[in-house]
Order: structure tokens, then C-alpha cells, then sequence
């Protein structure tokens, strides 16, 4: 695979407004030749509409949406070298596999053996090989999609836009496709653009996502970065489960922190924060990098923190709800300041979920990397 | 023995039950008894065709051997062709238009268009009768110039019933399809082509099936815009069971019958039954 660096995709300055909602509000970003591209967001913060004035199917009231070097201002859908497979799937209900994969070379006036070759090359690509002579109500949901992956496909774009692709999949097949979505992008070299609501779907596939917010683009960033180094309050929040506490800064030196949060305590940062002393932040820790100790376990630890305080977090707080998730437990913690936290705690082993129940008095750390500081 | 074997009836089950059965039956008889019997006594060795005196064909000769009706039942179904024809074009776009586009009194325009329908048919024939009276359309024509008032007053009311067909197939479109094939490549004219044409196609089998027979059989308005010489089969049949019910008649009406149900086998089966019943 080629390194993605040029832009096939410029989005400059692009607002869009119906009447008086603002779906789509001065939005810029570059899509990189190559690469999976996510808009993640939660619905109606405009991730649909950008894909669509990307497609041509809705024009900008503002701005400019440039594609592989050429401005799109002026050229309808049929004339842009994307193609989009819908939330839908919008596959021709009166049309055969083959016909379906086949309508768009059929009338840009393709040979006919060309179209031929072409629809069982990408036919084959999406494992529908031998299914031409189905019809789409032969089929199931999943299928279909593939039969729109591959009409798509077949006419070789430059990007590839799909709208909410796997919303539609039951959870297993939403796995599989993930998988093979990312390994079909990588074996085309095609720029793939996704939309979707889901941050599991958003993190396994993506390059880099683009997560939306109110029509305003909140954070770009590679899927880790964005889980471990959330620039805001609404992405640490939509991306993933978090805990957030509000506090002031107290302690701000280039190499480690504290903020001083009511109903937690004091948390302890190892990095230096952007930020004045004694400004109000917010913290927030993710549930995975808590750890829970049993009652008694816990005197051991606290001392160690003591010993370096920067080094550890520590504190402590009655069981007051849990969610056994199979792989996993998910615990609500009341902390002796008022504050509640959440835990999440793998069941390594089989009688992991014994240790717990309601009401336990519990104590629990978590190191000083784990915290980030949000500033907004 | 089935009578025997028999499985409970499970309350959902209505079409097992007697008194669910016997509704059906006497329904059904009283649809279609007085088509039976009509038919039955085209085979009546009568003049007065009131008690059955024996079999005959006798009467099917001569219904066809009567040239004035044998020309009815030609400008019948020539007049019912092309107002099939011209509604099915005007109808479809109308339905396309109220579907695809929004624009100022739509509707009034909706509204407006289904008034053929609803406007009692007598009305319907004297505002006819008026209108061409009042532009002087010309009378006396050549065939089949001379059927052009009633071929035209028959797609006034034929029309709108294809264009509500057609509409509320449309509803069920998914737009996303269109936009697909717009993806594609596709212009309009071949997004309409490809796409939403296919989609029509069983409401518009329908539409036309509807026209056609709504055409065939007309009577009040036909009795309004037809000229001394311009004489239907509707029209006609009245104007001979008037003097007396031959079974002659009756043999007429039963070569119709046999038609339009053959016409509307045809169309089923070129649609499938399922494609129909979606269209309404």
C-alpha cells in the first residue's frame, strides 16, 4: 500500500444551511488519497449532509469541496469521480446481481465484455462470486450490501462514500464486516469516506476520524489518539466511557500536575498542563484504567501512593451499582467525596465476579498517565 | 379418514369456520349469480328469454350477424384503446408530477384532478354535452374522427384514476434508488428510464386496466357525447333492450364479459397478481 499523503479530498470552509438550521457550520478538513476516513458523530450533527455534498447530491451554501485537484462546485453527481453505497443499499429491486454491478459501465457505454469481466472481477472482491443471476429479494440484507459495494466498485472511482454501512447488521455480521470492509480497502487502494454513529465501528476501521458535532468538526485525529488523547469534553464523552470531573488547577510544573476536584479529591497528572494555575479544568479518566481492590488489599497500595503521590491515584468508595458484562464488569462507585466513578474491570478469571457485591466498601488507584485535562 | 384427522381450528383461522365460510359463499353469489344467470341465458332457445326452453347457439350468430351492434362494440373498444392510451401518459405524469415536485396550490391542483371522479357522472355528461356544443366541435367525421368527443370525454374521467394509481405506487419508492443510479452516471432521463419507470410499471398496468374497462362500459357520459352515427355498445344494449330482452343481448354481453376477463388475465399474468395488489 502507498503512503497517504496528498489530498484527494479538500473541503474548504463548507457550510450548509436549510432554512435556518445550520447542519454543516465552516467545516475544513483534507481526506488523504488512500486512506479510511471516518465522520463519526451522533445523528443530526451533520456527518450525512457533509457525505452528500461530497457526493453532489446536496450543494454547499458556502465553501468549496475540491476532489483529486478539480473544484466540484458546478459538477452534478453523475459527473464525479465517487461513488456512494447508501444506508439502504438502494439496490435495483428489478434488476439482476449482474445487471445491478453492471448499470453503471452499461451507460457510460462500456463494451460488453468488458462489463463482463468487470462485474465478475468485483463480484469476486465482495465473495459474491457465482450470485449474478440472483435477484435482490433473493437475498439477504447483508448480501444486498455487498451487491452495493461491488455497483460501486465496478466503476473504479476515486473515493468510495458509504453511508452508515454496517447500521443495518446484526452484531456478528457488523464484526465480520468490519474486518473484511478494511482488508477490501486496503486490497483496492481506494480512498474509502464512512459515516457513522458507532465509535467501535469508528476506531476498528478507521485511518483517521473526524469526529462532528453540531456541524462543527470537534477533533481530528488517528482512532488512538482520539480514545487516549480526547481534546474535548465531547469527544472523551462520545468516543468510549469516561468519567469526567470538573476541578481547579492547583499544581501546573512541566512535568506533573494536580487538579483539585470537589467530591474527588486532589488527581495527579505526570505531564504538565496548558493551562493557569488555578483555572477551571476537567478531568477525566477512562473506566478500563481504574483498578478495583478488594477491601484489605487496599492498605497495601494506599501506602505506596503516599510514598509518591504524583505516582498514583488513589481512592475510595462504596460498590453502588454493577453490570456484569460477561468479559467484563462494570461497577458505579460512590467515592467518600460524593462524587461517583466508574469502574470497568476485566473478569480475567471464571470467579472474578464473586470478589464484589453491592454495598462493599472498595478502594481503588490509577496512574498518573491514565488522566487526561480538558480544557473545554 | 379427513373427516376424522381433522386439526382443531385455531382462532385465527377464519377461512375453517362455517359461518366465515358461508359469508363468503353468499357474497360471492350475490356477485356473481346475476352474471351466471345473464350468461346461462345466452344459450336460450327463446324469443322472450324468461323460462329456459333449450340449448342454442342461435343467438351468438346473430348478435354477430347484427352489423349495427358488431359496430358499437368496435367503436367500444376502439374509443376504450385510446382513452386507455392517453390517460396512461397523462395520468403517469400527473402522478410524477404531484409526487416529485412541490410548487405553489398544490393542492388545489391535487384536489382539482380527482374532481372527474367524484363529479356525478350525469353532470359530467351535460357539461360535456355543453362544451362541445359551445366550441362547435365538428360531427359527422370519418372513422375514426367521428369517436374524437367521446374518446376525449372518456379520458377526462379516466385520467385521474391512473394518476392516483401511480401516485400512491410512488410513495413506496425509496428515493435513495434514484439517487443511486444519479451515482451511477445516470442523467435524469435514464434515472426515469431505468429506475423509476420499472418501479411504475405494475401501478401502471393497473391504471390501465382501470381506464380501460371504466372506458368499455360507460354509459351516461357516452349517452351524452355520442352523435346519431357514433353509437357504443353500452349505448346500444340500452337502446335494444328497450323494445325487448333477447337473448341476444345477453349473448352480446357475454362475448364482453369474456373479454375484459381475458384482458385482465392477460395483465395479471404479464404482472404477476402480487405487482397489482401492490399498486393500490
Amino acid at each position: 500500500m502507498t503512503e497517504p499523503k496528498t489530498p484527494i479530498i479538500q473541503i474548504r470552509n463548507v457550510s450548509k444551511r436549510f432554512g435556518n438550521v445550520t447542519a454543516v457550520d465552516n467545516v475544513s478538513l483534507d481526506i488523504l488519497s488512500g486512506e479510511f476516513f471516518v465522520l463519526l458523530g451522533p445523528s443530526g450533527c451533520g456527518k450525512t449532509t457533509l457525505l452528500r455534498m461530497i457526493a453532489g447530491f446536496e450543494l454547499p451554501t458556502e465553501g468549496q469541496i475540491i476532489i483529486d485537484g478539480q473544484d466540484m462546485s458546478m459538477v452534478p453527481p453523475n459527473k464525479r469521480p465517487v461513488n456512494m453505497v447508501f444506508q439502504s443499499y438502494a439496490v435495483f429491486p428489478h434488476m439482476s446481481v449482474t445487471d445491478n454491478v453492471g448499470y453503471g459501465l452499461r451507460i457510460s457505454g462500456v463494451s460488453k465484455s468488458e462489463i463482463k469481466d468487470r462485474v465478475e472481477e468485483s463480484l469476486e472482491l465482495v465473495k459474491l462470486g457465482g450470485f449474478g443471476d440472483r435477484m435482490p429479494d433473493q437475498m439477504s440484507g447483508g448480501q444486498r450490501q455487498r451487491v452495493a459495494l461491488a455497483r460501486s466498485l465496478v466503476m473504479r472511482p476515486k473515493v468510495l462514500l458509504l453511508d452508515e454501512p454496517l447500521s443495518a447488521l446484526d452484531a456478528k455480521l457488523r464484526a465480520q464486516m468490519q474486518f473484511e470492509l478494511t482488508a477490501l480497502q486496503e486490497k483496492v487502494g481506494i480512498t474509502f469516506v464512512t459515516v457513522t454513529h458507532d465509535q467501535d465501528e469508528a476506531l476498528s476501521m478507521a485511518c483517521r476520524i473526524a469526529v462532528i458535532n453540531k456541524g462543527e468538526v470537534a477533533q481530528l485525529a488517528a482512532p488512538s489518539d482520539l480514545y487516549e488523547y480526547p481534546a474535548n469534553r465531547f469527544v472523551a464523552d462520545f468516543v468510549g466511557a469516561v468519567n469526567t470531573f470538573e476541578g481547579k488547577l492547583t499544581l501546573d510544573e512541566p512535568d506533573r500536575a494536580a487538579v483539585d476536584c470537589p467530591g474527588v479529591g486532589k488527581i495527579y497528572l505526570n505531564h504538565g498542563v496548558t493551562g493557569a494555575h488555578g483555572s477551571d479544568v476537567w478531568v477525566a479518566v477512562r473506566p478500563e484504567k481504574i483498578t478495583l481492590h478488594t477491601p484489605g488489599m487496599g492498605k497495601a497500595v494506599q501506602g505506596a501512593a503516599k510514598d509518591s503521590p504524583e505516582g498514583h491515584n488513589f481512592a475510595r468508595g462504596v460498590i453502588k451499582g454493577m453490570s456484569y458484562l460477561g468479559d467484563c464488569t462494570l461497577f458505579e462507585i460512590e467515592l467518600e467525596g460524593g462524587a461517583m466513578m466508574r469502574v470497568r474491570r476485566p473478569n480475567l478469571s471464571r470467579t472474578d465476579q464473586e470478589d464484589f457485591t453491592w454495598e462493599d466498601k472498595v478502594s481503588m488507584h490509577w496512574d498518573s498517565a491514565s488522566p487526561v485535562v480538558l480544557l473545554a | 379418514m379427513a373427516l376424522f384427522n381433522r386439526t382443531p381450528v385455531a382462532p385465527l383461522e377464519y377461512t375453517r369456520k362455517l359461518w366465515m365460510r358461508s359469508w363468503v359463499a353468499l357474497t360471492m353469489a350475490f356477485l356473481y349469480a346475476p352474471l351466471i344467470v345473464l350468461m346461462i341465458f345466452s344459450f336460450n332457445d327463446s324469443k322472450r328469454n324468461v323460462v329456459w326452453k333449450g340449448f342454442t347457439l342461435k343467438y351468438y350468430e346473430k348478435a354477430l350477424d347484427n352489423s349495427s351492434l358488431v359496430e358499437a362494440l368496435v367503436n367500444s373498444l376502439t374509443i376504450a384503446f385510446l382513452a386507455t392510451i392517453f390517460s396512461l401518459v397523462l395520468g403517469a405524469l400527473a402522478g410524477v408530477m404531484l409526487w416529485r415536485f412541490r410548487f405553489p396550490l398544490k393542492g388545489v391542483v391535487e384536489g382539482t384532478m380527482t374532481l372527474p371522479i367524484i363529479v356525478p357522472e350525469i353532470c359530467m355528461g351535460v357539461a360535456m354535452l355543453i362544451f362541445f356544443a359551445k366550441v362547435e366541435w365538428p360531427s359527422g367525421m370519418v372513422w375514426p374522427l367521428n369517436l374524437s368527443a367521446i374518446t376525449i370525454a372518456h379520458i377526462t374521467f379516466c385520467f385521474p384514476f391512473v394518476a392516483l394509481v401511480v401516485r400512491s405506487r410512488l410513495a413506496s419508492f425509496n428515493k435513495e434508488e434514484e439517487e443511486a443510479a444519479r451515482d451511477l452516471g445516470a442523467t435524469e432521463w435514464q434515472v426515469f428510464r431505468d429506475v423509476l419507470l420499472p418501479h411504475m410499471k405494475p401501478s401502471l398496468v393497473a391504471g390501465a386496466l382501470l381506464a380501460f374497462t371504466l372506458s368499455l362500459d360507460d354509459f351516461v357520459i357516452t349517452f351524452f357525447t355520442s352523435g346519431p352515427d357514433t353509437i357504443t355498445f353500452p349505448v346500444k344494449v340500452y337502446s335494444m333492450v328497450r323494445f325487448s330482452v333477447t337473448p341476444e343481448v345477453n349473448a352480446a354481453s357475454t362475448l364482453l364479459i369474456i373479454l375484459t376477463v381475458v384482458l385482465t388475465a392477460v395483465a395479471l399474468k404479464l404482472q404477476g397478481v402480487k405487482g397489482i395488489a401492490e399498486a393500490h
